[in-house]
């Protein structure tokens, strides 16, 4: 669709804006409308194949391939950071086929791809965050069968998914899962949050933002629209609990973000930072500037766990 | 060969229809995000009449072979026939249990909510999007409206409207998550009502 003197066409490599055609942006266009009118529910949708592998975000790069646009400024993230495999290579995808602004800061972002998180920073009005999703339907470990799962989801049948988080307690005396932790979505349908930590799910209730989910191999999209309701599933005698760390971030202190166990040797050496890069990044950058300025923390002072 | 003169003008359809496209639906999305809000439409077209830039916007940007129209009395003028046969390719259908939009121009008269397709049990996305084209969206009767999309409660003031449209509208809410979404249009403004929002007037 590029013209000769229209810049902003000119992805330069000869492909479609966004790399969709404007038929597939259609169909998938209609369907985030429709995912976004029935908050939760799982529209399917003609999913393409994409030039990667199932598995690597087909879902989410189908979605922000039919909602991104020239004014747009995108940031990918992969287990909280910009520079891991999958960010890197979605990101670049997005620059060659769609020639739009990047960044890493979620501030500055129009439109966040995620897989596995939510950023720390908390999100605002007119962001949309695109999750990446393996197994979009919760249900699917209960019964693989879509027919019935479908029906499931249909007449709102969600005891079965109480009794597996019973066993667990029955089992462990808590609910083992942490992370794809399922939820209630406006109090009708159960959603699966993509694998983020379940440290993230209070994160969806009420967020300013548009949310948005992809899920390519499976031809599911689903959407939470802003201000709705994302209750985790719990029992009254045990609470939907969050993780917490005994430590603080090894880089940057910070005590209320999600860590990440790194080893650093083979020795059993290890600590633990933010999964988040640009929410550490700018707390490092904030802490040095202080330091400089005559503050009293040194910048690598809660290096040792 | 002489031009049949006798034949209706067509209008163009967008100048860019990539990049216009993309911004008219990101301004759909977010009235469907936002319910209540009122969001003008950043790209103009030339409308056949007696459609509203907003719906014209709207088809154009939605609408094709996979999704049959139904327009009411006042929209289907062979203007607007003609072109969104030519620009969108659009199936114009009758039975307004087969529309996946219906275009309506005139509020006032237009068919009770139940008699559009409200979607399946199991697949309540198949359902009809009805874009209303009313007379002012400020200036009606205000009605608060809650919901997903909605932080604590909006008012709008959509006029034009039938007096069984609120009554109808909340009834609706029985048979969630079946059910119509609506596109309120007033020229180049729109604002989106999707079917999980209840109205108190």
């Amino acid at each position: 669709m590029s013209g000769p003197g229209n810049k902003q066409c000119d992805t330069g490599d000869g492909y479609s804006f966004a790399y969709l055609d404007e038929q597939t942006k259609r169909m998938i266009r209609r369907t985030l409308l429709k995912a976004l009118s029935i908050p939760g529910y799982q529209v399917p949708f003609g999913g393409r194949e994409m030039p990667l592998a199932y598995g690597w975000g087909t879902g989410g790069i189908q979605v922000t391939a039919s909602i991104i646009g020239p004014d747009d400024r995108l940031k990918v993230i992969d287990q909280g950071a910009d520079d891991t495999t999958n960010a890197v290579s979605i990101r670049r995808f997005f620059e060659i086929v769609s020639n739009v602004a990047t960044t890493e800061q979620t501030a500055e972002a129009t439109i966040i791809q995620t897989r596995h998180r939510i950023p720390e920073a908390p999100l605002q009005e007119g962001q949309i965050l695109v999750y990446q999703v393996p197994q979009p339907d919760p249900l699917h470990k209960i019964d693989p069968r879509e027919n019935e799962t479908r029906k499931m989801h249909a007449y709102a049948e969600y005891g079965a998914m109480q009794v597996t988080l019973y066993e667990d307690i029955a089992r462990f005396g808590r609910i083992a899962r942490t992370y794809d932790y399922p939820a209630m979505v406006n109090a009708r349908h159960l959603m699966s949050p993509s694998p983020i930590p379940k440290f993230d799910n209070p994160k969806m209730e009420n967020n300013p933002a548009i949310q948005l989910f992809g899920a390519g191999r499976e031809k599911r999209i689903y959407a939470v629209p802003p201000y709705t309701s994302v209750r985790s599933l719990d029992f009254d005698d045990h609470p939907f609990e969050v993780q917490t760390w005994k430590g603080c971030c090894a880089l940057c202190s910070s005590t209320v973000s999600y860590l990440d166990e790194v080893v650093t040797d083979d020795r059993g050496g290890r600590m633990f930072v933010c999964s988040d890069t640009d929410y550490c990044n700018k707390r490092q950058a904030d802490r040095a500037l202080t330091t400089e300025t005559g503050g009293i923390v040194a910048p690598d002072e809660g290096a040792k766990l | 060969m002489k031009r049949d003169l006798a034949a209706p003008e067509l209008r163009p359809a967008f100048a860019d229809p990539v990049f216009d496209t993309q911004a008219v639906f990101r301004t759909l999305m977010s009235a469907v995000a936002y319910p209540g809000r009122i969001f003008p439409l950043d790209r103009s077209v030339s409308a056949p009449h007696p459609l509203d830039v907003a719906a014209t916007a709207l088809c154009l940007t939605l609408a094709d072979f996979e999704t049959p129209i139904w327009l009411d009395g006042r929209a289907s003028s062979d203007e607007a026939r003609s072109y969104l046969r030519f620009h969108c390719e659009a199936p114009q259908t009758t039975d307004k249990k087969s529309a996946r939009f219906a275009l309506i121009a005139d509020p006032s008269s237009m068919p009770h909510l139940m008699d559009f397709h409200p979607g399946d049990v199991e697949f309540p996305d198949r359902s009809t999007t009805l874009i209303v084209q009313v007379p002012s969206l400020t200036e009606g009767p205000t009605a608060s409206w809650f919901g997903p999309g909605i932080n604590q409660v909006i008012k709008p003031g959509i006029a034009g409207l039938p007096d069984w449209f609120w009554p109808e509208w909340n009834l609706c809410s029985e048979i969630y998550p079946m059910g119509v979404d609506v596109f309120f249009i007033s020229g180049d403004m729109l604002v989106g009502l999707p079917r999980a929002v209840r109205v108190e007037v």
